[in-house]
């Protein structure tokens, strides 16, 4: 076995990494337990200002979980963390944040240009009437700022209609710009392209890699499936094991780092399309698309079933056959 | 509300609408139930439109309920059943707020227990209103509406509460609005949810002991949900529904009141049948839309 690394790199480094920028996050030998199960430990990170970094890994492993540390909610078990510069929870207010996927009751008969504008204004109480001028031109403004955000992301057609009667590609794109609305600094994705189609994850990828680079926003976006957004990384996060590598995308998406990983044989196929494949992964857990709502939800269903699946599968769980014979990597 | 000292006049209509107009309000306690009627529309309906958005109708109901034996119970002790709807809805939504719940959200799906506890208590005051004296009409006018008897001081209180009410939703209202449509991300970005869940649920008492006063406790969704549900048809936008729902709110408390006093049948009737009409009416424009987009649809296709 061979690694990845220097060979066929056309995708993965398009971009020269952002690298230089200020600190935003940064992990130090840190360590998450969830009840008496230790996720991940020994975990260091240290993600720069523009950076787009994607957070990878089996299902159960601790994905979400690291958001929930960079936005407080979870507190470490052992080393530190600092976002921005501050403990963690500090600069909630320059973090935008994307839960995993929220489904709107098709009923709910709010528009979406409503719940962008939330994203602005929803954390603040007390009356606003227009009566002042400061206060008018504050509406103003605000109306400005949500308008860009629906142009930005592409939803100007849709954004006057109900939310629950809009697809899953539209609310997602509508639930970006609602987590941009406020000029965030740092931006966290939990699975933002899950049960999307195809065409919707490369678009949405697509946006928030643009969205990246022009407002020079840093994303880290938790993802199931690295190729949608491979292109445009600067850095992945690799959870598997209960260890974390962070690096480019080659240094980690290879075969020496993931056995060592996994502890387990596993094989990286790049397809002739420049896809990534990993083969012989061990499947944590049967279901894929395990429990929503409750980031922290999958963590219990880790180790329900470690029966290693030794099939070939991508990333994302999909079969496609026909993708994997494409080319070899051994 | 005490057995009025005047029954229900069934009085004819004149050719004159005017004189209609002024009959009606010659009478002060009709005057008193104009003047109560359009504070319980406001205050049921502001609240009433969160509730839906909220999707916590049960919980609206079962506050509504628990109003029941005690108004039923106050009468029976000597009180008025105005404060027995207050007193006890409010108690019910300050229960219901304090005690944990397993989904975070109280009572947004149905529940065994209470189910359980609504039965018992609709039957405890059936009891208190048979101990008062087997008097039917009042079992009616406390289950299903009752305009007469309203106080000046009553029409104040309501007036006050109504008041208060809508201030405090001013006040909540870009949280609530978050915290209601998305609450996983409101709390997210620091909003207090379960706060703002648990202000709101004594909002809802009050407003649930208010239609109650008017529609009774069986139908205090002709004003919780009627109205929000019918502006809900017409419009997305939350602040033009929010006023839309307070002024059909109004519109429907009105009507019923001049409708009831002109008619032998009873305002819960009056009230539920008006908006319910308003309701069907709301559906229309979609409606057409949907059939000219249909018919549209055959034509493209050859």
């Amino acid at each position: 076995m061979t690694t990845e690394h220097g060979e066929s790199t056309r995708h993965a480094t398009v971009r020269a990494p952002a690298g230089d920028g200020a600190q935003v996050v940064r992990l130090e030998d840190a360590a998450v337990r969830v009840g008496e199960r230790t996720l991940w430990s020994r975990a260091n990170l240290d993600v720069r200002a523009g950076e787009f970094v994607a957070v990878l890994g089996p299902n159960g492993v601790g994905k979400s979980t690291m958001l929930q540390v960079i936005l407080g909610a979870q507190t470490l078990a052992a080393g530190s963390v600092q976002v921005l510069g501050d403990p963690p929870g500090m600069h909630n207010d320059r973090i935008g944040y994307l839960p995993q996927r929220r489904n709107f009751d098709a009923s709910i008969r709010i528009r979406g240009v409503d719940l962008v504008r939330l994203g602005l204004t929803g954390t603040r109480f007390g009356v606003s009437l227009p009566l002042r001028r400061a206060a008018r031109e504050r509406h103003r403004h605000e109306r400005r700022r949500v308008q860009e955000m629906v142009d930005l992301v592409g939803a100007h057609a849709y954004a006057g209609r109900p939310i629950g009667q809009l697809s899953g590609g539209e609310q997602q794109r509508l639930l970006i710009a609602q987590s941009l609305v406020s000029g965030p600094a740092l931006l966290l994705l939990d699975e933002p392209l899950e049960s999307l189609d195809l065409p919707n994850q490369m678009a949405v990828a697509d946006l928030v890699a643009e969205i990246c680079r022009r407002e020079g926003v840093t994303v880290m976006i938790v993802a199931h499936d690295v190729n949608p957004i491979l292109a445009k990384l600067d850095r992945v996060v690799y959870i598997a094991g209960g260890q974390v590598v962070s690096g480019s995308p080659e240094e980690v998406i290879n075969e020496q780092t993931l056995s060592r990983l996994y502890g387990t044989p596993v094989e990286v196929i790049r397809t002739t399309k420049g896809r990534l494949v990993v083969v012989g992964e061990p499947d944590v857990t049967h279901h894929h698309h395990g429990p929503h709502g409750e980031p922290l939800d999958d963590a219990h269903h880790h180790d329900a079933h470690h029966d290693a699946h030794h099939d070939a599968h991508h990333h994302d769980g999909a079969r496609r056959p026909e993708e994997g014979r494409g080319s070899s990597s051994t | 509300m005490s057995v009025p000292p005047i029954l229900v006049p069934v009085v004819g209509l004149s050719a004159n609408p005017l004189t209609d107009l002024r009959n009606l309000l010659s009478y002060p306690f009709m005057v008193n139930a104009f003047r109560a009627g359009a504070a319980i529309a406001v205050l049921a309906s502001a609240v009433g439109w969160f509730m839906v958005l909220r999707r916590q109708s049960f919980v609206g109901h079962t506050i509504a309920v628990v109003g029941f034996p005690g108004a039923a119970g106050a009468t029976l002790v000597g009180l008025s059943a105005f404060g027995g709807y207050f007193t006890f809805c409010f108690l019910a939504a300050v229960l219901i707020a304090v005690v944990p719940t397993t989904t975070g959200r109280a009572f947004s799906d149905e529940n065994a227990v209470t189910g359980t506890v609504q039965a018992l208590l609709l039957g405890f005051g059936f009891l208190f209103a048979s101990l008062y004296g087997g008097n039917l009409n009042g079992i009616d006018a406390l289950l299903f509406g009752n305009f007469l008897g309203i106080s000046n001081g009553e029409v104040v209180i309501l007036a006050v509460i109504c008041v208060v009410t809508v201030a405090a939703i001013a006040v909540l209202w870009e949280p609530l609005l978050f915290a209601s449509i998305d609450p996983a991300m409101a709390a997210a970005r620091g909003v207090p949810v379960r706060g703002l869940g648990a202000a709101f649920l004594l909002l809802l008492g009050l407003a649930a002991a208010g239609a109650s006063q008017m529609t009774g406790a069986l139908l205090v969704f002709a004003l919780l949900v009627m109205p929000a549900a019918t502006v809900q048809q017409l419009t997305s936008r939350p602040a033009l529904g929010l006023w839309m729902t307070l002024a059909l709110a109004v519109v429907v408390t009105w009507a019923g009141l001049a409708v009831s006093y002109y008619s032998p049948y009873p305002i819960g009737f009056w009230i539920t049948t008006i908006a319910f009409a308003g309701y069907l009416t709301s559906h229309l424009p979609g409606l057409v839309r949907q059939r000219s987009r249909r018919r549209r649809h055959r034509q493209q296709r050859p």
